[in-house]
């Protein structure tokens, strides 16, 4: 699909791969945890990360980009400064002050809310969801939900990891995904 | 010798008295009161005025989706730090996320998250603030910056000042200079240090809504 062939022929990927730090048996025993915050310390691999998103979307008329807290508030606002869209953070429930919609969606254990402002996003909007990393895509798919639910068109999901094992992919359906690093 | 005469005086004396006094104690009840009220509400006044940044909830989601304003908002700042030979800018979870990164990337610096407890991986160090009711932590990785860096911490908002001080003091901790501190909405004229350190701030909290 589109990551690999990114992966196969983009010499920036190596160096955004290398930055990336894995960190074992965090936040409990079993999980290898990628941590990007080595990524944004490698201000040329940092840089790369977002030209490479803001290539692929700066001409696909993108009006929206979500960004899920908190990981995605890095790299959602970059991006969406570059392509002349604006910014909407999808957040944690009691976050966003005023009029929200929340979406519930599943956790390994239980179930967590994510919440967006009412009238952030008008009905026929194109938006880009932005994460740092997808595992089950269960994040995902309650942000996409509540973009839907307002009437946005998802045009794809970006994010910089992907753990294929996880099937994210599969959970998301027939929506696009886009990644850097699998 | 009380004769009727005397009598019927003192008991219209006791009378006048009393009416005196009973409309004295109502007009004193009144202004009473009446200075409670103007009292009360003047001390609610600059109540509001003093906690202006933490009632009126200063929302800058909304800056978020007007693109010219927010590309100007993170111009200014980088106009500014540019060339002051910043290596890092420190973000302060979640919204300094929002603004942080992108001045960075500017500036050719490293940012660098600082988080709640327990979300960053690997060796932390932390540093406790105050809260209005109780304390909280902040923590910062381990060898994220040099020693001698020099740094720029950055928020959305700065009321009280003790997330900000709790962030100067991680860094410094792990021997970077800061710079300055840089926040979106701040506190009105007079409030541009913070420790001792340089408080830079675009715009006053606004007490009216516009929404």
């Amino acid at each position: 699909m589109a990551s690999a062939d990114v992966k196969a022929q983009d010499p920036r990927i190596a160096g955004i791969s290398s930055a990336i730090r894995v960190i074992p048996d965090f936040p409990k025993p079993g999980i290898m945890f990628q941590d990007i915050t080595t990524l944004l310390l490698d201000t040329k691999a940092f840089r790369d990360t977002i030209d490479l998103f803001v290539e692929r979307y700066k001409d696909k008329n993108i009006s929206v980009v979500a960004g899920i807290e908190a990981r995605g508030f890095i790299f959602g606002p970059p991006i969406a400064l570059a392509i002349g869209a604006k910014f909407v953070p999808m957040r944690k429930p009691k976050k966003l002050p005023g009029e929200v919609i929340s979406e519930e969606y599943s956790l390994e254990y239980g179930k967590d809310v994510m919440e967006m402002h009412v009238g952030a996003v008008q009905a026929g909007e194109r938006a880009l969801i932005v994460d740092d990393l997808v595992a089950t895509g269960g994040t995902l798919s309650a942000a996409i939900r509540l973009l839907e639910r307002v009437g946005v068109h998802v045009v794809e999901c970006a994010c910089v990891i992907e753990l294929p094992e996880l099937k994210g992919r599969e959970r998301l359906g027939e929506k696009p995904l886009f990644v850097l690093v699998s | 010798m009380d004769s009727e005469e005397t009598r019927g005086y003192r008991a219209f004396l006791k009378q006048s008295v009393w009416c005196l006094t009973s409309q004295y104690q109502v007009s004193f009840s009144f202004f009473f009161l009446f200075f409670c009220f103007v009292f009360s509400s003047w001390s609610f006044f600059f109540f509001q005025i003093w906690w202006a940044a933490g009632i009126m909830f200063q929302d800058i989601t909304t800056l978020l989706l007007d693109h010219k304003a927010f590309k100007d908002t993170v111009d200014i700042f980088v106009d500014r730090y540019r060339d002051m030979g910043i290596s890092v800018v420190a973000g302060i979870e979640a919204r300094g996320f929002v603004f942080g990164p992108s001045i960075a990337l500017a500036i050719g610096a490293k940012f660098v998250p600082l988080r709640k407890p327990n979300k960053l991986p690997g060796e932390v160090i932390s540093e406790a603030y105050v809260l209005e009711y109780g304390t909280d932590r902040l923590e910062m990785h381990v060898g994220a910056i040099e020693p001698g860096e020099r740094a720029l911490v950055i928020d959305d908002l700065v009321a009280t000042g003790g997330t900000l001080s709790a962030a100067v003091r991680l860094l410094e901790r792990m021997g970077a200079e800061v710079v300055e501190c840089a926040c979106v909405v701040g506190l009105p004229e007079g409030q541009r240090r913070l420790d001792g350190k340089p408080l830079y701030i675009l715009v006053e909290p606004r007490l009216s809504v516009n929404y």
